[in-house]
């Protein structure tokens, strides 16, 4: 219940604030009209909704990373975390509730994604469903991201690394924006080495409903998930020590 | 009634000593103030007594109990209001003084009651509705004072409470700071002179992570030979009182 109250605040944070709703929401939406726009004129495999939408559901995830990133670094440097740390929580219950109000948001992210693939002409099956429960997983390891660089970096440095970097490498490296077999070379190895293609690669299937794909990108999303949050609850709780 | 002691509390980062073997004694009801410059070791000390950070060596007790041995009796025992105001911005006046009742696990009467009596006490009930993040520094300040004080602390921290306020928000806080005398404990460090002396039964003078001296501000002045506080400890601080 004490973990609740810091989680519910946590969510109320992160959806009043315009911006985050502008960057979460707004910009993979615009980016699903503007790409059907130009599939519409110059015929793209790589942009058909069928094969997009997957990829914008993913990218639109590393602004969740931002947003948890934020909220930490900020309730650190204006030392709300200091005083929640006197009061009579665990560090678990801080990791939770920095977590868990996350994922709802993430999966209503993608609900509304796919709700406007939906009307850019994606066929509705059961397979939409599937996608967007396969999400939490990806969600959680975008998460993990956040909680990992909220802990160590200031709100400024939160904006600079996750809102231009990490949005960017987790865009190019994730095939959603061209073919990573057009690059090749070591490009398409390091993309191959980060979870992000294949977390594209896994939605795709999953909505495509080849299932039979969805394993080892699931395995490399799984792993890339449970180290990230291992190493970002350790840091998360070496600051708790710091402070 | 004796609600903290320090037993030769020290507190080493790296080669530093923040720190430095403080013993000291407070008593139940008693609005104790940590004086000194920068670096003195005041934060570091309200820091160890709330169990924010560990001694390097020595103890504290609280109530009896040690901040290092029984950190989760200490916590329900302490409000602290840290030195930056320490709010959710995004929530209204109202909702951050929720956040602590739900945090310390408080009934649904029981949060009803502590926020009506806190909002009367600071005068709240005028912004209850405001998003703190869009208050002035005076509000903040305020708000930081109640939310440290709705889990109904038998000792209150205030670190540096009237930092960067203007001269009228710092004349009602210390008004407010003035109401609590005699009911809870509190632990406040200032840098401001006049504010320790207006407001404090006893007042510490800290450099360098030592006590230099422990006293009313009425001893410390004559131990300077001086019947202006400031030039006291100034004179103290500089070695130059006898």
């Amino acid at each position: 219940m004490k973990m609740l109250t810091l989680a519910k605040r946590n969510a109320k944070e992160i959806l009043r604030d315009p911006l985050n709703l502008g960057f979460g929401l707004g910009f993979p939406l615009v980016l699903i009209f503007l790409l059907s726009a130009i599939q519409a004129s110059i015929p793209v495999s790589l942009f058909e909704i069928a094969h997009l939408t997957p990829g914008i559901t993913v990218f639109g995830l590393s602004f969740m990373t931002l947003f948890s990133a934020t909220i930490i670094a900020k309730d650190r440097g204006s030392s709300l975390l200091r005083r929640l740390y006197t009061a009579p929580l665990t560090p678990f219950d801080f990791i939770l509730s920095y977590t868990l109000p996350m994922i709802p948001i993430a999966m209503a992210q993608s609900v509304i994604c796919y709700i406007a693939a939906i009307i850019l002409g994606l066929d509705v099956t059961v397979n939409i469903l599937y996608a967007i429960l396969f999400i939490i997983p990806v969600a959680l390891l975008f998460v993990a991201l956040g909680l990992l660089f909220g802990s160590i970096l200031t709100d400024k440095q939160v904006g600079g690394i996750c809102g231009a970097l990490l949005t960017n490498l987790s865009a190019w490296l994730s095939g959603t924006w061209f073919d990573l077999e057009l690059v090749g070379g070591a490009f398409k190895k390091i993309a191959y080495a980060l979870p992000f293609v294949h977390a594209v690669e896994m939605e795709r299937a999953v909505l495509s409903g080849s299932f039979s794909g969805v394993l080892p990108h699931l395995l490399w999303v799984l792993g890339y998930t449970a180290v990230t949050l291992a190493l970002a609850i350790l840091l998360f709780l070496r600051q708790m020590k710091r402070q | 009634m004796e609600t903290i002691r320090t037993e030769n509390l020290t507190k080493k980062y790296k080669d530093i000593t923040a720190v430095d073997n403080l013993n000291l004694t407070i008593e139940r009801g008693e609005l104790f103030s940590l004086l000194g410059v920068n670096g003195a070791g005041k934060s570091t000390t309200i820091k160890m007594l709330s169990c924010l950070t560990e001694p390097t060596s020595g103890e504290a007790y609280l109530h009896g109990k040690s901040i290092t041995k029984n950190k989760t009796e200490v916590k329900a025992l302490i409000g602290v209001s840290p030195q930056e105001t320490a709010i959710a911005p995004g929530l209204s006046v109202t909702e951050n003084l929720e956040l602590i009742c739900g945090v310390h696990g408080f009934s649904k009467e029981k949060k009803r009651r502590k926020i009506s009596e806190l909002s009367e006490l600071l005068g709240l009930d005028s912004v209850a509705k405001r998003k703190a993040g869009k208050l002035s520094g005076g509000w903040q300040r305020r708000l930081s004072i109640g939310m440290a004080l709705i889990s109904e602390p038998e000792v209150l921290f205030l670190d540096e409470p009237t930092l960067g306020l203007d001269v009228i928000a710092r004349s009602e806080l210390w008004d407010i700071i003035r109401s609590l005398k005699g009911k809870i404990t509190v632990i406040l460090t200032t840098h401001y002179m006049e504010e320790a002396e207006a407001l404090s039964d006893r007042i510490g003078i800290m450099k360098d992570g030592k006590l230099l001296v422990c006293g009313t501000a009425e001893e410390i002045k004559s131990s300077a030979e001086t019947d202006k506080f400031e030039e006291a400890f100034i004179r103290i601080v500089r070695g130059n009182a006898k």
